[in-house]
């Protein structure tokens, strides 16, 4: 019996060997472990033996059969693993296939540069606020210390709808109404579309867009206009930005200034963008006018503010290098899906 | 304001080079546009002299000229140039020279043409004679008789001398822009005070006086000012004028200003009028009648022709110089032909007046008529300074021998302009730009630009010469602290106190759709806010429609943008038509953009402004119910989310069986409690094939239009959490056999609305037409989701409610029930 069981033993071992199958596995498991296979035949006819002899050839047969079970666990272990790898190389992709289309669409270059803008000016704690398209005069002109002769209000440069309504020629209105809403401390910015007869060509539109900016506090300085302009700079155009301040003229502004910021294309060395002087001027600011103050009701000895004012487009042609203003109106898909 | 920096230094020193003093002039104030540097691109050019002419032997129309050009020997040179003649001062290009060209009737070349020794029809030439225009020089600049031929130099010069160091041509040519605020800049004097300003040197004025002058004006005209638009008339007169070329040095200096010289009279007006900013103007006495000037507006009806020789016709408003009988030139704008000098002038009247510059301003551009006079009494002049440039124009008169002087003058100044005091305060001024400058820093400012300052202590009574007409409150006062103080210098600080940044609810939904549709798939466009009235007929617009009511521009550029929009489709039809004849073969396109409605009630408030939102698209397979999806999955993610779509065949942009009317329903508070109430939110559909073929897309379209504002109005972003269910839920199918025009939308609406509360939702999940449905029929599918939120569902508590479903179906739909 102990041969038989040793014979029973080595069979198993080398059919498992030879199994190339799970199924082959499986074949040997039954004839062996089944209701009918060998070493459960063995185990049956133990009733005939004495108890001695049943318990020796008892813990033999049990130890061959955990050697066969152990021995059917790492076979079927090794034939699965081996049927997943042929599984796997069957199914084997090519990954540089295209990836199924998500069609994602894109905002437009202007509303891209007015969100950057508005991003900064958010962090700084710049509130967003609008007004009409279309304005009054009082609101465009007269408001801003522009006066009755200011030639900015001239027919050929200004579109009208009546003597006393046009379409506003510059953001810088919010500035009026903003102050005749709100008490100080103001701190606000208003993106928005602005309208000049100007025939379009390469550099000019007739519509364009703008932002203006107001601070209006106690103790508002020049210095305080540098330091937040400034500020809006390095964020936008880098950390390593500088600016430049420069005496200029606007109406509702005094004083004025114009900021050119050090090239972003060149860093400053000189380059096509920047025309080789290493700057680009790139808004329009000063101490708010206290004629525009006043307008508000505002306490001119205790308020004083600054206002600056950009243009979108020209912020966002030169970022993006664009050399054409009419790009911006004719919306040809592949322009614009360019600001993804 | 062009500034030649040669004649610049005649009124204050310049120590510093070229670009220095750019980069500072910046700084302070006087912005330039370009600067260039000038008679630098010559090389081997001398003065020569014409010894010798002899006719060439092998050509008519050439001649063969022998050049003294310093050396022993002669130089000999062809030349087909008619003016030359023996014995004249020319300018000599030699062999191997360089001169900035274009050689006559040859393009421009990027750095010059060289010049060598060659031969012309079979006679040697060892270089060239060169006109204005070979020298670099541009057509406007060059004076009327030197244009055609060689330059013919006036007066001896070394020969052999270099051409550009001989006649003085090597200087800087700067360009300032000069701001509104700033007439006085457009001046050499008034650039100089800049100048002296910011380098700290003394402002030099130029000699006004006569050596000697004969005999007094009042003698020979007289003047009166009839019109308050004249501030100023001031005239002086200068007798046996000789009207010929002006020397070399004011000729140069005019055209480094970019002005012509014409003849001594008309270039020292020229001159006066760039050294002071002080138009000028000079008639002969003889053209006007009596002697006497009468300053006043233009008769009814009145033509004058001016000395371009064009007939202008004249209104009441435009003011006038007359004579005794007639008109003889539009004040401050032109003189007219009658009264022009000719080469015959004996005796001059000069004119230096002031006219009001809104006067000016609207009589040239009535006139369309614009010249550098007009430009500059736009801007405003200081009438003081009439005096001063009619002395100068004198001056240079005498100091060139172009006539003589008569003394005295004629001068109407009724209401003197005199210089008033502005009030400033130290502190205020540092409180403005956040400096701590004292007393004596802000005087040394203000006296460098020939301000008188009194006062003491805080107070500062700062007097500005009344050339410089901006200077009227504390403010302007600081920013000349500013500007020569230099902006780079204040600090840097930021602004004290802390705010939170915020926006509109409307702006905050807005932003919210844009990245929604982006993330849609949909691409956002910008076009005008200004569109064509035609464009609601392109897209079928009923006539008496409100899109109609258009808010008109009076003055537009074209008819293409002559009215403000109403609505955003026509615009959005015209970019899906230029992207298809692009051969751009899908558009996914949106734009969120105000329109604009007149106010009929009250036609002078603003017209009303709302937001619209338009979508279009076509290609890449979409369809009505692709753009539904969009509009639907949009307005969910805005907080709109009962949603109906009602049938609508009479909208012209939409084809009629292919449109919808978008509505939402929400509950209103109403006296007697809540209330659903239904809002039109837009419309959408497939675009109307007429209107499409009218954009050139030669395919089938879809668009949408919705007011945004009401959107806004309706979303509620309010988020509430609603437990996630703990019982499973039942689900049964019902199939129905419905007539073909049967709406799937009112089909739902029955079950909804005869689901208890357990049916928790509904889902169309097929339509059927074909094989066993009978033609006009379809087959429609529903899966129904019951659940109940407290206990397992029944298969008694599913059958009675799915049960009530059935009946409704049958009693309010003719709707045959099929067997799942």
């Amino acid at each position: 019996m102990q041969d038989r069981l040793k014979q029973i033993l080595e069979e198993s071992r080398a059919q498992l060997q030879n199994a190339a199958s799970l199924q082959e596995a499986e074949d040997v498991r039954v004839k062996v472990l089944g209701k009918k296979g060998a070493l459960t035949e063995i185990l049956r006819s133990m009733g005939k033996l004495s108890p001695e002899e049943r318990k020796e050839l008892g813990q033999a047969a049990n130890q061959v059969r955990a050697e066969i079970e152990a021995l059917l666990e790492e076979t079927f272990a090794e034939l699965k693993k081996k049927a997943q790898a042929a599984k796997f190389e069957a199914e084997k992709i090519d990954v540089t296939e295209p990836g199924r289309s998500f069609p994602m669409g894109s905002k437009h270059p202007i509303t891209v540069t007015i969100e950057e803008v508005s991003r900064v000016f958010k962090s700084m704690g710049y509130s967003l606020v609008e007004g009409p398209e279309v304005e009054t005069v009082f609101n465009n002109f007269d408001g801003l210390n522009a006066g009755p002769d200011h030639p900015a209000r001239d027919w050929t440069d200004t579109f009208y709808i009546s003597e006393d309504i046009l379409l506003r020629t510059q953001t810088s209105c919010v500035q009026v109404r903003t102050l005749q809403d709100k008490e100080p401390p103001i701190r606000v910015f208003a993106p928005g579309r602005c309208f000049r007869c100007d025939t379009p060509d390469a550099t000019h539109s007739p519509m364009f867009h703008q932002i203006e900016g107001l601070v209006v506090d106690e103790g508002i300085t020049f210095a305080d206009l540098k330091g937040a302009l400034d500020r809006f700079a390095k964020q936008l155009f880098g950390p390593e930005t500088k600016t430049k301040f420069r005496p200029h003229h606007f109406p509702f502004t005094e004083p004025s200034a114009e900021m050119d910021v050090s090239c972003f294309k060149c860093g400053g060395k000189g380059c096509r963008v920047c025309k080789g002087s290493g700057w680009i001027e790139i808004l329009g600011c000063g101490m708010v006018h206290p004629n525009v103050l006043k307008v508000g009701g505002i306490d001119t000895e205790k308020y004083t503010g600054f206002a600056f004012g950009m243009g979108v487009e020209r912020v966002a042609m030169l970022k993006y290098g664009i050399d054409d203003i009419r790009l911006m109106y004719e919306n040809d898909m592949r322009f614009i899906h360019q600001f993804k | 304001m062009i500034v030649s920096l040669e004649w610049l230094k005649d009124y204050t020193d310049v120590n510093v080079d070229t670009t220095e003093f750019c980069d500072r002039m910046i700084l302070s104030g006087s912005n330039l546009e370009t600067c260039e540097l000038v008679g630098r691109d010559m090389e081997k050019v001398v003065v020569g002299k014409i010894e010798k002419i002899e006719r060439h032997p092998n050509a008519e129309k050439l001649v063969v000229c022998q050049l003294n050009v310093g050396g022993e020997e002669l130089v000999q040179i062809v030349t087909g140039a008619p003016n030359v003649f023996e014995g004249a001062y020319v300018p000599v290009a030699l062999d191997g020279s360089r001169i900035p060209g274009p050689l006559h009737g040859q393009p421009k070349v990027e750095g010059g043409v060289e010049i060598h020794a060659g031969q012309l029809r079979g006679v040697d030439s060892h270089g060239m004679l060169c006109s204005f225009g070979e020298l670099g020089f541009e057509d406007k600049v060059i004076p009327v008789n030197q244009k055609d031929g060689i330059w013919i130099l006036d007066g001896q010069y070394t020969l052999g001398m270099d051409f550009a160091e001989a006649l003085e041509l090597k200087d800087a040519v700067i360009d300032f822009e000069i701001t509104p605020n700033r007439p006085d800049c457009l001046s050499m004097i008034g650039m100089a005070r800049e100048a002296a300003a910011t380098f700290g040197t003394q402002l030099r004025y130029p000699k006004t006086g006569c050596e000697k002058a004969e005999g007094d004006a009042a003698d020979y005209i007289s003047v009166e000012v009839k019109s308050p638009l004249c501030k100023r008339y001031t005239a002086r007169i200068v007798k046996d004028v000789k009207v010929q070329d002006s020397p070399w040095w004011l000729q140069r200096r005019l055209i480094h200003a970019g002005m012509r010289p014409i003849n001594n009279i008309v270039d020292i007006t020229n001159f006066v009028m760039l050294e002071y900013g002080q138009p000028l103007h000079a008639f002969d006495i003889n053209s006007i009648a009596g002697r006497h000037i009468i300053v006043d507006t233009a008769a009814e009806d009145e033509v004058f022709t001016t000395l371009d020789g064009t007939e202008r016709a004249l209104d009441t408003d435009m003011l006038m110089i007359k004579d005794a009988e007639k008109s003889v030139a539009i004040a401050g704008v032109m003189g007219g032909l009658n009264s022009e000098i000719e080469a015959d002038t004996n005796t001059i009247v000069i004119e230096s007046a002031n006219f009001l510059g809104s006067s000016v301003r609207s009589t040239s551009s009535k006139l369309k008529l614009r010249t550098e006079a007009s430009g500059r009494y736009e801007k405003g002049i200081d009438p003081n300074l009439c005096e001063a440039a009619a002395d100068r124009v004198c001056a240079l008169i005498e100091l060139i021998g172009a006539g003589t002087v008569v003394g005295g003058s004629v001068d109407v100044y009724p209401q003197v302009e005199e210089a008033k005091a502005v009030h400033g305060r130290v502190s205020r001024i540092n409180k403005i730009l956040g400096l701590q400058l004292d007393r004596e820093e802000m005087v040394k400012y203000f006296e460098s630009l020939e301000m008188k300052v009194e006062g003491e202590g805080e107070d500062l009574y700062v007097t500005a010469p009344t050339v410089r007409q901006d200077i009227e409150i504390e403010e302007d006062l600081a920013e000349e602290v500013a500007r020569l103080y230099g902006y780079d210098r204040i600090p840097v600080t930021i602004p004290r106190g802390n705010s939170e940044s915020g926006q509109s609810y409307e702006r905050n939904i807005k932003d919210m759709a844009r990245e929604t549709l982006v993330g849609l798939g949909a691409t956002e466009i910008q076009t005008y806010s200004f569109v064509s009235p035609k464009g609601v007929d392109n897209v079928r617009i009923d006539e008496d429609s409100w899109e109609r009511a258009f808010v008109q521009i009076l003055n537009p550029l074209g008819e293409d943008t002559s009215v403000m929009r109403t609505i955003l489709t026509p615009a959005m039809m015209e970019v899906l038509g230029r992207n298809f004849s692009r051969n751009i073969d899908a558009v996914r396109a949106f734009e969120i953009g105000n329109t604009f409605t007149a106010n009929l009630v009250d036609p002078e408030s603003l017209p009303d402004e709302q937001d619209n939102l338009c979508i279009g698209m076509y290609g890449g397979g979409v369809d009505f119910f692709y753009l539904k999806g969009m509009i639907v999955s949009l307005l969910n993610k805005l907080g709109v989310k009962d949603l109906q779509f009602i049938a609508e065949s009479e909208y012209g942009v939409y084809h009629p069986g292919r449109c919808a009317r978008i509505v939402a329903r929400h509950i209103v508070e109403l006296e007697n409690g809540p209330a659903v109430e239904e809002v039109e939110l837009g419309i959408m559909g497939e675009v109307h094939p007429e209107v499409a073929d009218k954009y050139g897309i030669g395919t089938r379209c879809y668009a949408a239009e919705l007011m945004f504002n009401t959107v806004t109005e309706l979303s509620d972003l309010e988020k509430v959490f609603s437990p996630l269910p703990k019982y499973p839920a039942t689900s049964r199918d019902i199939a129905l056999l419905v007539d073909e025009d049967m709406l799937v939308g009112d089909i739902e609406n029955v079950i909804r609305a005869a689901g208890t509360e357990i049916l928790r939702d509904v889902k169309l999940f097929d339509i059927y037409r074909g094989k066993q449905v009978e033609e006009g029929k379809k087959s429609v599918a529903f899966n129904l989701t019951y659940r109940h939120n407290d206990r397992t569902l029944t298969d008694e508590d599913v059958n009675a409610a799915h049960g009530q479903v059935l009946q409704a179906l049958r009693d309010n739909l003719d709707a045959v029930l099929r067997e799942m």
